[in-house]
Parts: structure tokens; sequence; C-alpha cells
């Protein structure tokens, strides 16, 4: 029996995923809808300050005739009063005692202000916190989301301000609008936070109107940045998560965000180390409906592979990341064309030819041109599988060197420094890597 | 002739003429466009005869630049409104398409390129080309076919003063008068033309060279000629009772039926066509669509070795025409009208030079079908009498001859193209023709080039 629950930081959910705090759990209506559909958990769309909304609140991109690769907006947090917000989220968890129920709060950076609303949280019966440090519109010029976000010291004072009177588990969410995620991933851990969820929207201008020149999408003309998610966001979420995954200093649990709209998206952040995931732009593309094969497709998986709980999956791809100075550099791949599934579009062709290392040939084959690799000049960058439009049609083929692996970090310690060209280029011919 | 099929509705007329491949809305055409995978040195591009860079036009669409879209198309082929909606594009361009190899559906080209011609038309057809100055010399073109419209339209744009001299009294010869409804609408053909003489080519229409005007008089005005007179219309069958009333040939029945004016198209309740070429086929199923309740076609071959295309035949199963192979018709009955046709059985005997079993009748097989209308469709030739007027000007086996690399005839100042030279291709292939043509035509008069 495959067992999908998760605990991240306290709080407990049949299965991991959980709606983002956005519009989907703008209300009980909706969240209760999304209950009964399967969801394991929702986070409250934040509440706190008082806002007013504009129209025109989302803009997308679309790829090849593909709806929504990338969604952008500027929506506030709640413009519902807290009471109502807080009444919801009761009534929502006397329903559904075992899903999770997180209230995303916001309010201004003021201690007072904080503990009030952290308590009439807990006075509402949800599992727990999650601080909004993310939202990078509207919000952050008032001193608020992402303005704390960008700040440690703000960040960890807050979630001090917060974990001095809460008495249930108080997650994070990070602004990824930021060069570093580690720093404000350990103000958190400072300011004593039970999780960290990540990645919030990333700044985006989302297109320029060619015939009025406006921003779009334009509110009476005007129009700004706004904040991006989506599928075009989840390798750099995948890469954040990473980064706080693999920080000594933090060893938090992980809530997951940023462009998943499948199981296997989840997955991948699970390998990654994070606990569960959290969902938004899917769901608003198709609905809460989704979560039906999430959790089939997920189930199917573990049972194929022979997991039966999440934490035997939890963090497995994590020793496989490391820093380009512990790579092999004389790990050996060249491209392989198969000549049988090839159908002559030429693309590597032209990709190599032009923007590679000019090792594809157009060799005549009957009648017809063939491409074919040159193997002795291929550099093996990839570039041409990542063009080819056939599926295992190209492959990069290990070329076994005889010798033993060599990283940049050693090669470091053993050459004279500084390193000089000559020394690197004797090395590189040494071991047959000739430098056109 | 007895028994006319009672007339349609308008409805009913629009909806049996209704197009075979309807436009693509943006949204379709740009995630088909989007499919293309942009190749390099494509095979398509090869694949069409008049060497569209289709990856390029495709592409265009996908950034939304239609007009340079447009241009990409029309600098390799003048009547490309037409091709896209008529060229037989699954022996063409998309027949190479490389998603075949795939093992998947091609990209539709013909479809996407209409999308960009119908824009085109839709913007009133604004001028893409900037024609080069006069160089004060002429060039005379026989016949506003495809393959005319296409030589005058590149002879105008490197400088000529170009003039159509057209037969009929509406240009663009079987694009106008030919091409089946449900492909294209007779008004393409017609915006076609517009296109072309926008660039500056004068066409002279009504005007029959050979009897309105003399060969003579045109060598005398222009410094060459283009022959783009395709092909006369079909052979007699000879055989008894061809004057009957309901008896007619193909071409002057499809030429009623591009007018669209359906009401006035008069088709029999039972038809016979005789043939089973493109030409033949169409006239088939435009009898069916006219409302026509039995069309049976005759064929003297198998069905192995019929002319028309696979699709074709499909077409007009599809429309529940009959076929009678090894079937050729002996004489027509009737009294006045045609009542019936008697056919021969045939069997298929020794090879000929092309390697076809040539058909041989088997004796005593006569049999009778009973039909109210017989449509002739057993092949064009061309019109040996006006060409034997050209002095110099050789034919063989039923073309004129030419030299491939510049399309020059036997006599230098005459240079052809279209279905005269290969005795009934595609709109394309005239097109390409055309274009050819003009350049052999700037290379012979001027001496550049090659
Ligand atoms: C019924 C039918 C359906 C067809 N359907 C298709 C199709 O779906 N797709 C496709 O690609 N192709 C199709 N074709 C073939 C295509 O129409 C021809 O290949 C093409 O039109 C040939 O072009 P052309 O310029 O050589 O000749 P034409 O189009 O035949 O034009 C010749 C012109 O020259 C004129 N002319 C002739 N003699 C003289 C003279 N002495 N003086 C002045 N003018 C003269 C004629 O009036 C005519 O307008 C079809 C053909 C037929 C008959
Ligand atoms: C393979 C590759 C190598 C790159 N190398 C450099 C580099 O050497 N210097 C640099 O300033 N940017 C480099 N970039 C970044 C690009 O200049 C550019 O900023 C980035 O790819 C974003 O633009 P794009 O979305 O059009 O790719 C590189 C990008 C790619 C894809
Ligand atoms: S990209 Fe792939 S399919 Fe295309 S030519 Fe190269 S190997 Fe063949
Ligand atoms: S002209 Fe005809 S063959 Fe050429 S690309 Fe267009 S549709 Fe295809
Ligand atoms: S062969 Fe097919 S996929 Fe390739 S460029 Fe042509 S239409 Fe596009």
């Amino acid at each position: 029996m495959v067992d999908l629950s998760t605990d991240c930081g306290g709080i407990k959910s049949p299965n991991p995923f959980w709606l983002a705090s956005a519009p989907p759990t703008n209300s009980a209506y909706q969240v209760c809808k999304a209950f009964e559909a399967g969801w394991g958990g929702a986070v409250w769309k934040t509440i706190g300050a008082p806002v007013m909304n504009v129209v025109n609140r989302y803009a997308a991109i679309d790829y090849n005739g593909q709806k929504i690769i990338g969604l952008n907006n500027i929506e506030l947090i709640s413009d519902r009063s807290i009471e109502i917000n807080l009444k919801e989220i009761s009534e929502t968890k006397k329903l559904w005692p075992e899903r999770a129920v997180v209230a995303s709060l916001m309010v201004e950076s003021d201690r007072q202000i904080w503990h009030d609303i952290v308590k009439r949280t807990i006075d509402s019966g949800a599992d727990g916190i999650e601080l909004n440090y993310g939202c990078p519109h509207g919000m952050s010029e008032r001193g608020m989301g992402s303005a704390v976000g960008q700040v440690p010291e703000y960040c960890s004072m807050i979630t001090e301000w917060v974990t001095e009177v809460s008495t249930i588990p108080v997650i994070v969410k990070l602004t990824p609008n930021i060069t570093d995620i580690r720093y404000p991933g350990r103000a958190a851990k400072k300011g004593g936070a039970n999780a960290i969820s990540l990645i919030n929207t990333i700044n985006t201008i989302m297109g320029v109107n060619l015939d009025t020149f406006e921003i779009e999408p334009s509110r009476g003309g005007k129009g700004g940045h706004g904040g991006y998610a989506g599928p075009a966001v989840k390798p750099i979420a995948l890469h954040m998560v990473s980064e706080i995954a693999r920080d000594p200093e933090i060893n938090l649990p992980i809530s997951a965000i940023g462009g998943i709209s499948t199981w296997r998206d989840a997955l991948e952040f699970i390998l990654l180390g994070s606990s569960n995931v959290q969902v938004c732009t899917a769901a608003m593309h198709y609905g809460f409906r989704i979560i039906e094969d999430m959790i089939d497709g997920l189930t199917n998986w573990m049972e194929e592979k022979g997991f039966t709980s999440l934490d035997q999956v939890r963090g497995k791809a994590l020793p496989n990341i490391t820093s380009f100075g512990e790579m092999d550099l004389l790990y050996k791949a060249v491209a392989h064309i198969d000549e049988k599934k090839c159908i002559q579009c030429n693309l590597c062709y032209i990709a190599c030819e032009d923007t590679a290392h000019q090792c594809i040939d157009l060799l005549p084959k009957d009648g017809k041109k063939q491409p074919t690799v040159r193997e002795a000049d291929c550099v093996g960058c990839r570039l041409c599988y990542i063009v080819c439009p056939v599926e295992n049609c190209i492959t990069m083929v290990r070329k076994e060197n005889g010798g033993k692996p060599k990283t940049w970090n050693e090669l470091v310690k053993e050459l004279p420094q500084p390193m000089s060209l000559e020394d690197l280029r004797k090395f590189q011919h040494e071991h047959g890597i000739e430098i056109h | 002739m007895n028994n006319i099929a009672p007339k349609l509705s308008r409805e009913q007329y629009e909806e049996n003429f209704a197009e075979l491949h309807p436009a693509f809305t943006p949204v379709a055409a740009t995630a088909e466009a989007n499919r293309c995978l942009y190749c390099f040195d494509s095979p398509c591009m090869k694949a069409c005869p008049t060497h569209i860079d289709i990856s390029t036009f495709i592409k265009k669409i996908t950034t939304g630049n239609m007009k340079g879209s447009a241009k990409t198309i029309l600098s390799s082929n003048w009547v490309a409104l037409t091709c896209a909606k008529a060229c037989p594009v699954n022996v063409l361009c998309e027949g190479a398409c490389v998603y075949h190899a795939k093992g998947e559906e091609p990209i539709q080209i013909g479809r996407l390129q209409r999308y960009v011609m119908d824009w085109y038309v839709e913007k009133g057809m604004p001028q893409l080309f900037t024609p080069a100055p006069k160089n004060g010399k002429s060039v005379g073109i026989i016949g506003a076919g495809p393959s005319g419209l296409a030589c005058a339209a590149e002879l105008a744009l490197m400088g000529y003063e170009a003039v159509i001299y057209e037969a009929k009294h509406v240009a663009g010869g079987l694009d106008t008068h030919g091409i089946a409804p449900y492909k294209m609408k007779q008004q393409d053909s017609l915006n076609e033309v517009k296109m072309v003489e926008k660039l500056g080519v004068t066409i002279k229409t009504g005007i029959r060279v050979g009897e309105t005007i003399s060969v003579n008089e045109l060598v005398r005005k222009h410094d060459a000629i283009f022959l783009g007179v395709g092909l006369k219309t079909p052979t007699r069958l000879g055989i008894p009772g061809e004057e009957l009333n309901g008896v007619h040939d193909a071409l002057t029945f499809i030429e009623k039926v591009t007018t669209r004016k359906w009401n006035l198209v008069d088709v029999g309740k039972r038809v016979a066509v005789i043939g089973a070429g493109n030409t033949a086929i169409d006239a088939a199923t435009e009898a069916k669509r006219l409302g026509a309740e039995k069309v049976v076609m005759l064929y003297r071959r198998s069905e192995k070795e019929m002319p028309a295309y696979e699709f074709e035949f499909e077409l007009a199963k599809k429309d529940g025409i009959e076929f009678q192979f090894l079937t050729t018709p002996k004489r027509i009955f009737g009294n006045g009208k045609v009542e019936a046709v008697e056919c021969l059985k045939m069997e298929l005997g020794e090879k000929d030079s092309e390697g076809r079993r040539k058909p041989k009748p088997v004796p005593g097989s006569e049999f009778q079908i009973p039909i109210d209308m017989l449509i002739k469709s057993a092949g064009q030739n061309i019109e040996e009498t006006f060409l034997s007027g050209i002095p110099g000007l050789k034919t063989a086996d039923g073309v004129v001859v030419v030299n491939s690399e510049t399309l020059q005839t036997t006599n230098n100042k005459f240079f052809a193209g279209g279905d005269c030279i290969n005795g009934g291709k595609e709109v394309v292939n005239a097109s390409a023709d055309g274009k050819k043509a003009a350049h052999g035509i700037d290379n012979f008069i001027f001496g550049r080039g090659k």
C-alpha cells in the first residue's frame, strides 16, 4: 500500500498536494470544493492589510500554441476582511479536519500588529501559518511582501515576532527576486521558522503592445511589473529549492512551489528534498480536477518503483547535485545519429555548423543527404541532441578514455598556479582533447 | 436532354460545393505553423515545383509577419493562391514533409499558404515588389493561364513591357475556367489576375492570336513571344451518336460549373463520364454535386492504370460515383436526345511503349447503360493548327519542344511553358515554367546570365 501522507514542519496532510496561497484559495467555497476533489491541503489566500485591486490582473505567455507557459499577476492579498477570512478558515477546518489548512499572513511591519493577527489565526483553528515575504508588486511598495523577503534582517525579525507568540507551525515563504536564496532562508531559520516554502513569483514585464506601445496587460493605458509563475519558472524553482535543501545551516522542511502542473513535476521537487508541494497556475488553468491525476500518477509511480512512503523518495536526487569543480573533466561523450530514425530535417546540421563546432557533415546517402557526426571533432556540447525533433535519434554516446577521472578542483591542485593556458593545453593534449 | 435532374436549393448547392479544405482560423494556423520544424534545406521546398521557401513563410506566420510571409511565397510563385487551393499537395510539398518519416501527419502546407494568401487578398493585395525601371523591351505572351501570368509578372518586374493576349473574355486560363469549385472560387483566380495587372502587365482579352491578330504581327511588335496556350478542347471519341443532344465535353461542362451559377447548369439524372483522368473525375463529382442521381465512369483500362490521383479517386468514390473499369463506349443511342450508351468490355494485352498494358475489346461483350447525359473526357491535345503557323516551331509526342533550361522553342524568338510543353500537368508546373521562361527570355534579349 502506498502512503502519500506528509508532514511539513508539523503540518500533516493525507497527500503532498496543497493549493498555494492564491485566488484558488480565496474562500471557503473554493477550498471545500478543492478538498472534495482530493487536495491534501490549502494555504489560504494571504490575509492582512487592507488593499484595493485593479482590473486586468493577469497576463500569460503562450508558446507554440500552448496556452499559459507562464502566468503573470498583479493581484494583491485578499481584499476581503480578516474577520470573514478567519471565520471561513474556521468553518473549513471543522468540515475537513484531516486536511491541512494554513493561513497566509501579511501585515505592516509592526510587532503588535503581527502579534494580534497571529493570535486571531491560532483561534481560528488553522493548522499553521505561512508568512508571505514574496509578493513582488503592490505590497512590496508598501514595505511588505518581497520588501521583507529581500532583506534577511527584516526576514528574521518579523519571523521572530511571529514565532514568539505562535503555538502552531510557521512556514516562511521566500521571494526568488534575490541573488542568493540561502540568505533569506537562513534568516527564516534564525527567526525560528518551522519550514520554508518557495518560490513566490518572479518580477516580470509580460509584453509591450506594438500598436499602442502600452505594457501588457494595460490598465487604462498603464502597466508595470508583476509576478511570474507557471511552467516557465519550474527550473528556477527547482534550483532554489535544491539550494535551500542542501544548505547545512538551514536544514528545515520545504514546501516547494513554482511551475508544478503534474505529479512528475511534484516528484522532481520531492526528489530534491521538499516535503510537499503547492500548486497555483495549473489549478487556475484547468480547475481543481487536476488533482485526480496528480494523486493517481504519483501512486502508480511509487508502486512501480516499489516505494511505500514519500520519506523513501525525499531528497534522493540531492547527492547528484554538485558544483562545476567536482565534475569529471575527462568524461567523454560524442553525439551519435541513428540514421534509421533520422528524418533529415538537418536541424542538427545547421545548429552545429552555425553555432557550435562544425562537426556534422551532410554526406550523400541513397540520393539524399544524411547528417553524420565527425566524432573526432565533436566536443560533446549536446546542442544537436536538444534540437533534434525525433526522440532518441541523437544520443550522447559515452566514449571510454581509459584514464582516471579528473576534476577541476583536483587539476587546480596539480598544476602550477596561477594556471597558464600552456599547462592546461598540455594536460588536454595528454588526454586526447584538442581545442580548435 | 431527357430527364434533367431537378434543380437544388441555393443552400443545397452551397453545401454540395463547400470547400474541401476550409480556411484555418488564426489560432489553428499559428498552431499548425508552430508544428513546422523549420527544417534546414527542407525537402518540402525541393518538392514544390516553384520552390517556395516553405519553412520561411511558415516561420513568418508564427511571428505574425504576414506581409513578409506573402512576399516569400509570391517571390517564388505568382499564382500562389490558386496553388494553395488546387495543388495536389500530397504528391508535392506535403508529400515530402519530414513528418512522414516520423510517422506523423505532414504539415498542412497548402492550407497555411492559403491562410497567407487569403490575408493578402483581404488586405487589398498591397504592392510587395518594386518593378525595375523600364528597359525598353517588349514581350508578347499568348494565353492568360497560370504560365502566361507568371511569365508576364516576372518580366514586368524585370522592367519589360509585358502584354498578354487572351482568346477568352476572362483571363486566368483553367485557373478561372477549370478548377473545381469545391477547391477554389473563380474569384480567387480573378484576384490573382488583378495582382499580376498591378505589376504593370497589360492583359488584352478576347484576342485569339492566329485569328484576331496574326502571329507575324506579334513578332513585329515584340522582342520575344511566350506561348502559354495550354491544350485544346478534348478530342472527339469518334463513335456514332456523338452529335446527340446531351453529349457534352468535360471542359465546356466544367467551365459552366466554375461560374457558380449552378441552377443554370443542366445535368441528366443518369450520367456517364468517359475517361478516368483528373478532369473526368472533376466532371463526374461536379455532375453528382449538381444533383445527378447516378454517375458512372467508363474507363477502358483497369483501376491500376487509372491516371487520376489516388485522392481524386477516393473523393469520387466518397461522392458515390460508380466505376466501370475495362469498359469502352461503342455507340451512343438516342432519338435526338441521349438515351443509352452501348459499351464493350475490354481486357489488358501486351504492354505499350510506356509500359502500360494495352486494352483490347472482348468480342461479343456489348452491353447498354441507360443514361440521360454523357460527358467526354478522354484527353486533350496541343493546338496543332495554331502552332504549325509559327515558322520553325517543332512539336513532338504531342508537346511543344523546348530547351529544358531556358524553355526556348526551336524558333528562337518563341518560348513556351505550361500544359503545352508538358502535355497537361498542374497549375504549379505552369507557374514555375512561366517564371523560368521569363528568365530564358531575359537571357535571350540581353545575353545575361549563363
Ligand atoms: C478540369 C481541370 C481541372 C484541373 N484541376 C486542377 C487542380 O485542381 N489543380 C491543379 O494544379 N491543376 C489542375 N488542372 C490543370 C491546370 O489547370 C493546368 O495545368 C494549367 O492551367 C495549365 O496552365 P497553362 O497556362 O499552361 O494553360 P491554361 O490554363 O490552359 O491557359 C491557356 C490560356 O491560353 C489561351 N489561349 C489558347 N490559345 C490561344 C490563342 N491562340 N490566343 C490567345 N489565347 C489563347 C486559353 O484561352 C487559356 O486561357 C486542371 C485542369 C483541368 C482541365
Ligand atoms: C550557452 C550559453 C552561453 C552563454 N554564455 C554567456 C557568456 O559567456 N557571457 C554572457 O554575458 N552571457 C552568456 N550567456 C547569457 C546570454 O548572453 C543571455 O544573457 C541569456 O541567455 C538570456 O538571453 P536569452 O533568453 O535570449 O537566451 C550565455 C547563454 C547561453 C545560452
Ligand atoms: S536533427 Fe535529428 S532528425 Fe534532424 S537531421 Fe539531425 S539527426 Fe536527423
Ligand atoms: S505551390 Fe503548391 S506545391 Fe508549392 S508549396 Fe504551394 S501548395 Fe505546395
Ligand atoms: S519538411 Fe515539413 S516540417 Fe520541414 S520545413 Fe517543410 S513543412 Fe516544415
